[in-house]
């Protein structure tokens, strides 16, 4: 009895009862392709917030004060960031700029009657829009010397001037008017919270100290490194020189990156979260399987009995049956890799999903083994049948 | 060889249950067959003969007593043996046939080739003039439900004889057919009979009875007749 004849009785056995082969391969075929598209639906929402921080900015870093020192001592008052901070740290070997930054938090805006609420009214330098990834799509950005003019967020522009050029008009923020000379192109990110990133505008440090958040401290200094390649030297370079002008370590230099891993992380949970759901789908469709085996036995517990009366040993009809149980998961397992490579190719709520290859190749030896173990149970009931009694089976 | 009886069963008894329920099917049956010899073995329903079947084809073993298959005791033998056993020794004609469904009538009779280990030409060969000797060499690819009864069981017969088995084993092999294909069967039998093959019928049909070279008679678990109506050997 060779395995080649063993896998041809079990395609009969299979192709005899078509219907009911095919919604149990369907049972299995759900379970592969959830897990395959669940599995790359998490790696592309990854990929994504993974892609937006990067356009945030790879090779920026943040300074902001924080009351505890970051060795974990005791708290200590800590001094303020000064633009005289940014301009030391611009001349470090590895930084290209440093700019200092105030913010406004919910600052309103008016332009001939319609308000507009801008989330974050941002004060600093030109070099910020380099540094901080905002890229300008009409107009300009302002000179250094600017007045008060201002560079508005593509959510400001359509709330205040719905359809007509904001260029050149004035605003007025805080009793101040500002022209506005440019607006910033639309980040397209969903994925920065509950803030919309393009409620924003930037204006000249001065002017917003003047209009908006008073004369005190910065809140940060974003710090653009040379290069990527040299975040990390930046980063070193940022905290020695501030170490040294502040006489304590009252602040904390974060790169993207930190933030980055800890997105990623959390991500991580998210997938493996999904690819669970997804595996126990996995085994409802093997449970699919033992049940239709059983039918099947039982159903063929004559054919079982002709079988071994005319000298089937136990390990054929074990065979068989393993054989049908197996045939059946591989190709739900094949159809499922087809179903779930398919439809990774669509963009759902936003997310474009990106296969995970393992996934695809752990699903399908997933549902082999599951074929195996779960026709196992049937197959060795069929096996041990006494051939008298499964003779007179009607 | 020649003296070796194909069955040799003594002694044999069959209890099924135990205590109150116990049912006795076989009280010490003792028979030997030699090669060549054509037996019906008959008795009403509840005489025992499906148990004495059911021994003698190696599906069940019995509770008391010893049985020789070919000088083989079968008692001894495990179930992988067995199976071997059925499958090159006894050829099967059941009374419904059982040919598998779905499966056309030449693959039914290659199957114990296949479980025998036969390869593929020489099984198609042996398949086809195992059909070619009960006249359905025309017929090979059809399926059982395309197939008259009479014809399902010559298939049957065909795929007993297509190991050359010692033993050709029929129960009740006409109970479910017409007297014009009963004829047929019998005379499939009649001529293997004469070609020198060992064969034994369980019946309860005098006209099946009566085509054989000996008649066994069983009541109550015992044999109470062992006729001989035509000698053994080649006529």
């Amino acid at each position: 009895m060779s395995p080649l004849e063993v896998l041809r009785f079990a395609l009969r056995g299979l192709t005899a009862n078509k219907l009911r082969s095919g919604l149990t391969t369907l049972g299995i075929l759900i379970g592969v392709a959830a897990v395959i598209l669940l599995i790359a639906y998490g790696n592309g929402s990854s990929e994504a917030i993974k892609k937006s921080i990067q356009r945030l900015g790879a090779d920026s870093l943040t300074v902001s004060t924080s009351t505890t020192s970051s060795s974990g001592g005791a708290r200590t008052q800590a001094r303020d960031l000064t633009v005289k901070d940014a301009e030391a740290l611009a001349k470090s070997p590895s930084i290209k700029s440093a700019s200092p930054v105030v913010s406004g938090q919910s600052s309103t805006a008016t332009y001939a009657g319609t308000s507009s609420t801008i989330d974050r009214f941002v004060g600093s330098t030109p070099d910020y829009f380099a540094a901080a990834s905002k890229t300008i799509a009409a107009g300009s950005a302002f000179a250094e010397t600017d007045g008060n003019v201002v560079v508005i967020g593509s959510t400001v522009a359509s709330d205040l001037f719905a359809g007509t050029d904001p260029l050149g008009k004035k605003i007025n923020v805080g009793g101040i008017n500002f022209t506005v000379v440019g607006v910033l192109k639309a980040s397209g990110s969903t994925s920065g919270g509950f803030n919309d990133p393009d409620s924003v505008a930037v204006a000249p440090l001065t002017a917003v100290q003047a209009s908006v958040t008073g004369y005190g401290a910065l809140d940060q200094i974003v710090i653009q490194a040379k290069s990527s390649e040299q975040v990390d030297a930046a980063q070193a370079e940022a905290e020695s020189i501030l170490q040294q002008r502040h006489g304590t370590t009252d602040f904390t230099v974060a790169s993207q990156a930190s933030a980055q891993s800890a997105v990623a992380d959390s991500n991580k949970t998210f997938t493996v979260l999904l690819g669970a759901v997804a595996a126990i789908s996995l085994v409802v469709g093997g449970i699919g399987i033992t049940n239709i085996m059983l039918v099947t036995v039982t159903e063929r517990t004559r054919e079982i009995g002709i079988r071994k009366a005319i000298g089937a040993p136990r390990g054929a009809i074990l065979g068989q049956f393993v054989a049908e149980a197996t045939i059946l998961s591989l190709i739900g397992g094949l159809l499922g890799v087809a179903v779930g490579v398919a439809g990774s190719l669509f963009t759902i709520a936003g997310v474009k999903p990106v296969l995970v290859p393992s996934s695809i190749a752990l699903s399908l030896g997933v549902s082999v083994v599951i074929g195996l173990f779960f026709g196992g149970y049937p197959a060795n009931r069929a096996a041990r049948l006494r051939p008298i009694e499964a003779l007179r089976h009607e | 060889m020649i003296d070796v009886p194909v069955l040799d069963v003594r002694g044999a008894t069959k209890v099924y249950g135990s205590g109150e329920t116990e049912v006795h099917a076989l009280r010490g049956v003792s028979l030997t067959v030699e090669r060549g010899d054509y037996v019906a073995i008959m008795g009403a329903s509840g005489s025992g003969k499906s148990t004495l079947m059911n021994i003698i084809g190696c599906l069940d073993v019995p509770s008391g007593g010893t049985y020789l298959l070919d000088g083989v005791h079968v008692g001894d033998l495990d179930e992988r043996r067995l199976a071997i056993l059925r499958n090159r020794r006894i050829g099967f004609v059941f009374q419904s046939f059982n040919l598998i469904p779905r499966m056309s009538a030449r693959a039914n009779v290659e199957l114990p080739l296949a479980y025998g280990g036969v390869k593929g030409g020489e099984r198609k060969r042996r398949a086809l003039a195992a059909l070619r000797e009960v006249g359905l060499a025309d017929r090979g690819g059809h399926e059982p439900n395309e197939l008259s009864g009479g014809q399902q069981q010559r298939v049957a017969i065909a795929r007993a004889l297509v190991t050359s088995p010692t033993l050709l084993l029929a129960d009740e092999p006409t109970g479910a057919l017409d007297s014009k294909s009963t004829a047929d069967v019998l005379g499939i039998f009649d001529r293997l009979a004469r070609q020198g093959r060992t064969i034994v019928v369980i019946t309860h049909e005098d006209e099946v009875a009566a085509h054989a070279k000996r008649v066994v008679r069983l009541v109550d678990g015992r044999i109470v007749e062992d006729r001989r109506q035509a000698p053994v050997g080649v006529a």
